[in-house]
């Protein structure tokens, strides 16, 4: 080394007294980064690794199977809502034709009820038309026997009454 | 500190020199010394210099990044646990596109060669940094142990047949022995290609910005020039720092790979 420094242009690479030292070190280092390394560091490092890629394909999987869920899960859905649907139509079918019976029926129960109470009112009308002409008739005998007896005809009433029905039955006719 | 205290009384008094005779001194070398820490001018095997000390400072950064980063061992990483995971990631992944998978049970020594080059290499471009990765003894070191590892099993997992790495089936036969020849060479030279280009790397490098961080100090008004010209090579060191790292581990793997699968 002395030598070296001394002439100033030498390698100090090429000083072989510093090689015994420079290997020993070595030596010694390369011992020591062996034990750590194996030792401490790489089989953590590997084993950290090692545990993200199996947490990593497990969650893979896992969202895999919540897909494959999910997926179930609508198709499952989308299932039901047809059979909802379905039920659905069949109860308004149901309600509707129900609704179509009871008003059917209450529609029959109605036109029967209208039906008797005209044929009531009309035999009513019957009854009171007859009445009235009833009345017409006697009205117009009476009136016609005051009109005779007012001529001072003596007529025979029977007669009289018997010829009013002939010509109020004319008129009728 | 350490210039200061463990220098040598040459060094010092030729600076003054330099300095004293206004002359442009720049020293590039200088930063690659391995000094003692604690005084003395000799460098035994045991001796506590800086090669120690940068050596420990990686191991704190690897263990700050790696063991720190990762304590929480949350599901989801903080960013420190994330760059500790992109870094085991990038390694293992590296390691089993380039050597396959069977070559993952060599994964925890490849890590601690990448990381140790990788931070070795960064440390290296704090300033006044010595660097570790930038002397041939460490890079040789780390390469013959590749190299000697990975022929020893080489033999170990396929017998005598790993020598059929060097006989290419697919060459006419007459060129086969000549084919043998130059491989067995080639694999050879393999440790002195892996650890020469990764010292020579980082010496060039950090020569290079010393020279001009010398010529700012020397250029005076224009000293912005040199000072930019810096700022944009540590870009481009940091971008060094990091391919070698890249570079020394992937080749490991290649060589690894002949290793464990043989035939081509």
């Amino acid at each position: 080394m002395a030598d070296n420094a001394g002439n100033g242009v030498g390698m100090p690479q090429l000083d072989f007294s510093t090689f015994p030292n420079q290997i020993f070190w070595l030596v010694v280092t390369l011992v020591v980064l062996y034990l750590i390394l194996s030792r401490v560091a790489l089989p953590r490092i590997g084993s950290v690794l090692a545990e993200r890629a199996g947490t990593i394909s497990n969650d893979i999987a896992a969202a895999e199977t919540y897909k494959q869920q999910a997926a179930e899960a609508e198709a499952a859905y989308h299932r039901a809502l047809e059979e909802a649907r379905a039920a659905a139509a069949r109860v308004v079918d149901e309600a509707r034709a129900e609704i179509q019976a009871d008003l059917d029926a209450a529609i029959a129960k109605a036109d029967a009820e209208i039906a008797a109470r005209a044929a009531e009112s009309e035999q009513k009308i019957a009854a009171i038309r007859d009445s009235a002409d009833a009345a017409v008739a006697e009205v117009a005998r009476d009136a016609a026997r005051e009109i005779v007896a007012a001529f001072g005809i003596s007529a025979d009433a029977t007669a009289v009454d018997a010829a009013v029905d002939e010509r109020l039955q004319r008129g009728a006719a | 500190m350490k210039s200061r205290r463990a220098g040598p009384p040459v060094f010092e008094g030729k600076t003054d020199v330099a300095e004293a005779s206004g002359g442009l001194v720049i020293r590039p070398m200088d930063q690659f010394e391995v000094r003692p820490l604690f005084g003395g001018d000799t460098v035994g095997i045991f001796t506590i210099t800086n090669v120690t000390l940068w050596m420990a400072l990686t191991i704190a950064a690897v263990t700050l990044l790696m063991v720190v980063g990762s304590r929480g061992r949350a599901l989801v990483p903080t960013r420190s646990q994330s760059v500790a995971e992109l870094a085991y990631s990038f390694v293992y992944k590296m390691i089993e596109d380039v050597t396959g998978r069977d070559a993952v049970r060599f994964f925890p020594y490849i890590m601690t060669l990448f990381m140790f080059v990788f931070f070795a290499n960064i440390l290296g471009l704090v300033p006044f940094a010595f660097t570790t990765t930038s002397h041939i003894a460490v890079t040789a070191v780390l390469a013959l142990a590749v190299f000697i590892s990975v022929t020893v099993l080489g033999f170990v997992i396929n017998g005598a047949s790993f020598l059929r790495l060097f006989w290419v089936d697919s060459a006419p036969l007459a060129l086969r022995p000549v084919l043998a020849l130059i491989e067995v060479i080639s694999y050879c030279v393999r440790p002195v290609s892996h650890s020469i280009r990764l010292a020579g790397a980082m010496m060039a490098g950090h020569a290079v910005a010393k020279v001009f961080a010398g010529f700012a100090a020397a250029l005076g008004a224009a000293f912005f020039v040199p000072v930019l010209a810096v700022a944009a090579l540590y870009a481009l060191e940091l971008l060094v720092a990091v391919i070698q790292a890249y570079v020394f581990t992937i080749l490991t793997c290649v060589y690894l790979k002949d290793a464990l699968h043989p035939h081509h």
